[in-house]
């Protein structure tokens, strides 16, 4: 038992790091699954950990009300960003995602209640690893519930062909908007649960460069796999810490990794050890 | 469900051209109707306009007495109109059995695998195995599924577009057998073809169209017969 | 004062329409958007305070920079966007894939040079700034908009005057039409490249000269801003580009004039979300994405 305490002692923030990361690679995954690259992840989790720290710094909320409000608000963003871009697709869907993610960071970066460029800080850290292991496990134990469900069928079928799916009466719109919706209440969580075991957030922690993190590690989990993709999360976390005596190499490989996968396993890596198909 | 599609007075413009012009024709509940016609002359539109796809310029489409041009694709599949694609559209990564849960999607409860199989046998492929990738079937094969998918729906109306392309003789042949029976069942059938031995043989009547119009309808030995139909098919290269 | 102000919008908006150029001409030829351009906009910038720190004039090492990146480009669609045309991917695997190498060029970069941002010892850069009536600009300034132009016209040339340029955009509008008309696919696409990234290498090296900084993350900003221009001016079209690198440019120094300094950026992306929404195809944009 003590090599463990140890370990984790050691290890705490790396273990919570991969906690929170493994919530932000799903919560995009989602999305992916309907076949919406709709990059936006990081401004979600951007929103939800900026009201979730306002509300512990300004109100003295405790974690868990702050943190639900926080997810709820970063819902409500998530369904009034899908109602502009539902016609959207493909490359159409990710440039504009990305022009609202800068926007998002923009707001925060000029507004005094965000803390400008400087963000907020002394944000009380009760976001211990069990907190952030425990909303994992709810959050995998509601997808996978979720994923027996015709609405995950649903899903699928958006994601292979469209218009066939509304041939079968599939309301792709409606899948399309909750996709984005769970995605965002995903995204907030692991904001609030970030923001509450960082004890500083400022807006540059929530740009493209944490949107692109996120889709890398899907890509490298397998895109159409929720369980690839925290998989893709946990390794590409842990990896750069593991070969640290790499050091100036990791990003190299890193990108190596993201290479590798997309121009020999396009599936991920759960694609690799489940076999074929998403 | 039992229930008529009417098409009335449909027309369909779009960038200037004209695809359907003032097209009416009705769908009984237990028949076959054909649509035959060269290429191009719309019948891919008209199905198309059918289920919500493209939109009416004027006219309207009925099923069952009730209005449903203008509503939604996905909400007229859910209505009872059910299709096959001229080019498959099956959701080739998938399985057998998913694609099949994907035409009963609109209806309540979830398919079970003695469902499937029937669905299966209905649509002639009884030997397929239920976890098969849609996409690595044979041909003719991917075909039958796309109407066992389309059977799924338990729809009023089923619209097959070009079915038998690409078959031999011998599959046409079952092919005949199949629809005839999906008829006798009680669901309207639209059958698009090209191959007119299909047509003869599955068809009660026959609707012709040619440049976006109706030019003849009736029984498949009448319009075989009309001086109209013949002269649209002898100015066009292929039928 | 206005007309200053601009002046200063047409510098910077000629850096934008020089990168903007190098995302439109993969994306009307290959329908992917390269984002590893911006990791060559500032390798080049590295590559030519390097060629300096060996002795070299100015002169010739940015020359050398930009033909590098040009090379650079080449390779970066040999290895990373090749191998999946032949696999017929759709096309949002090529911009992951063009991700990963932004990654590893930046893991380059920051081995040899580390984090720190390096700066030029060149004379003209401190140089008192000149007049011409009420407007002042810097002998930099001069530099970049008299480069941008040369390069642009340079580019028109190419795309009007020469064969090379003829197959870019039989390519760009048909690529199987094209190379049933016995277009060489890739050594198109290779020309395409080259020219690109060298546009987006020179846009570099002019940005590091502007605000005398080079530093491995300095292409953050225009990467994203970039895309930005190519939707105004519409994704596919150089001459989009340009107008609308122009006009991005200019509408971000008038708000900056105008006190909205905080804003300038976000009023950019502002205006590509509405006309993605509105007006998908931009300006002068291609008719529609080949596929959903």
């Amino acid at each position: 038992m003590n090599v463990l305490a140890d370990f984790y002692a050691a290890h705490s923030k790396l273990i919570d790091q991969v906690g929170i990361d493994a919530l932000l690679a799903l919560s995009l995954s989602i999305s992916l699954q309907a076949g919406q690259l709709a990059l936006a992840q990081a401004a979600f989790m951007g929103v939800a950990a900026y009201i979730s720290a306002i509300l512990a710094l300004d109100a003295h909320w405790s974690l868990l009300p702050a943190m639900l409000v926080a997810a709820l608000c970063s819902t409500i963003v998530a369904g009034l960003l899908a109602l502009p871009v539902r016609r959207l697709r493909g490359i159409f869907l990710a440039i504009a995602t990305i022009a609202f993610g800068e926007i998002v960071r923009i707001v925060a970066n000029n507004l005094t209640i965000s803390g400008g460029a400087e963000g907020l800080s002394g944000i009380p850290a009760d976001a211990t690893t069990p907190w952030i292991y425990g909303t994992l496990v709810v959050v995998s134990i509601a997808l996978w519930l979720f994923s027996r469900t015709k609405f995950a069928l649903a899903i699928a079928l958006v994601r292979e062909d469209e218009n066939a799916a509304r041939g079968v009466g599939v309301d792709v719109g409606l899948v399309r908007f909750t996709t984005l919706a769970i995605g965002g209440t995903i995204a907030g969580l692991a904001g609030a649960l970030y923001a509450h075991s960082n004890f500083f957030i400022t807006p540059a922690d929530f740009g493209f460069g944490r949107m692109e993190q996120i889709l890398v590690w899907c890509v490298i989990g397998g895109i159409t796999s929720p369980l690839g993709a925290a998989i893709g999360a946990a390794l590409l976390t842990i990896l750069p810490e593991a070969i640290r005596f790499l050091a100036d190499y990791r990003d190299f490989v890193n990108g190596a990794i993201l290479l590798v996968v997309v121009l020999f396993a396009p599936q991920g890596l759960a694609g690799i050890r489940f076999g074929k198909r998403g | 469900m039992k229930a008529a599609l009417e098409l009335d007075g449909v027309t369909i413009r779009y960038g200037g051209v004209q695809a359907l012009a003032n097209a009416s024709l009705e769908v009984a509940p237990g028949r076959v109707l054909g649509l035959i016609g060269p290429n191009g002359a719309g019948k891919t539109t008209l199905i198309n306009a059918t289920t919500g796809i493209v939109p009416l310029s004027a006219g309207r489409v009925r099923l069952g007495g009730a209005t449903i041009s203008g509503m939604a694709p996905h909400r007229i599949a859910r209505a009872g109109i059910s299709r096959t694609y001229q080019n498959i559209r099956l959701f080739g990564a998938l399985d057998v059995f998913a694609n099949l849960s994907a035409g009963a999607f609109a209806r309540p409860g979830r398919l079970d695998a003695a469902h499937a199989q029937a669905l299966l046998e209905r649509a002639g492929i009884r030997h397929l195995k239920l976890d098969a990738r849609a996409g690595a079937l044979p041909y003719g094969d991917q075909r039958r599924l796309e109407i066992a998918r389309a059977l799924a729906a338990e729809p009023a109306i089923l619209m097959l577009d070009e079915p038998a392309a690409g078959m031999n003789p011998t599959e046409t042949a079952h092919l005949v057998d199949t629809i005839r029976a999906i008829a006798a069942s009680g669901i309207g059938v639209l059958l698009i073809e090209h191959d007119m031995s299909l047509v003869r043989a599955a068809c009660d009547n026959v609707v012709v169209l040619n440049f976006g119009e109706v030019i003849a309808t009736g029984t498949p030995d009448e319009i075989v017969a009309d001086p109209a139909v013949i002269e649209a098919y002898l100015g066009t290269e292929s039928v | 004062m206005v007309g200053q102000q601009l002046v200063n919008g047409l510098f910077l908006g000629a850096v934008y329409a020089l990168f903007a150029i190098g995302y439109t001409l993969v994306f009307g030829v290959l329908d992917i958007l390269n984002l590893a351009h911006a990791a060559i906009f500032m390798l080049a910038a590295f590559a030519t305070w390097s060629l300096l720190g060996a002795g070299a004039p100015l002169w010739l090492a940015a020359p050398v920079a930009i033909a590098g990146a040009g090379i650079l480009g080449i390779i970066l669609d040999r290895i990373a966007f090749a191998p999946l045309r032949r696999r017929a991917a759709p096309n949002l695997i090529p911009l992951i894939s063009s991700i990963g190498m932004a990654i590893i060029f930046g893991a380059i970069a920051r081995a040899i040079y580390g984090p720190d941002e390096r700066k030029f010892t060149l004379g003209f850069l401190d140089a008192a700034p000149l007049h011409a009536g009420p407007l002042t600009f810097t002998i930099v300034q001069l530099v970049i908009l008299g480069s941008a132009i040369a390069f642009m016209l340079g580019l028109a040339w190419v795309m009007r005057a020469t064969a090379l340029g003829r197959a870019i955009r039989a390519v760009a509008e048909d690529r199987i039409a094209a190379a049933l008309l016995g277009i060489d696919l890739e050594r198109t696409i290779g020309a395409t490249f080259f020219i690109a990234s060298a546009l987006g290498g020179l846009a570099g090296i002019l940005t590091a000269l502007q605000y005398n900084s080079v530093q491995v993350d300095m292409g953050a900003q225009i990467e994203l801003k970039g895309l930005a221009v190519i939707v105004l001016g519409g994704m596919g079209s150089i001459t989009g580009a340009v107008i609308g690198g122009f006009v991005i440019g200019m509408v971000e120094t008038l708000a900056i004039a105008l006190g909205l300094s905080g804003w300038s950026d976000a009023i950019s992306y502002g205006v590509m979300f509405v006309i993605l929404i509105l007006r998908p195809t931009g300006l002068f944009g291609k008719r529609t994405l080949r596929t959903a």
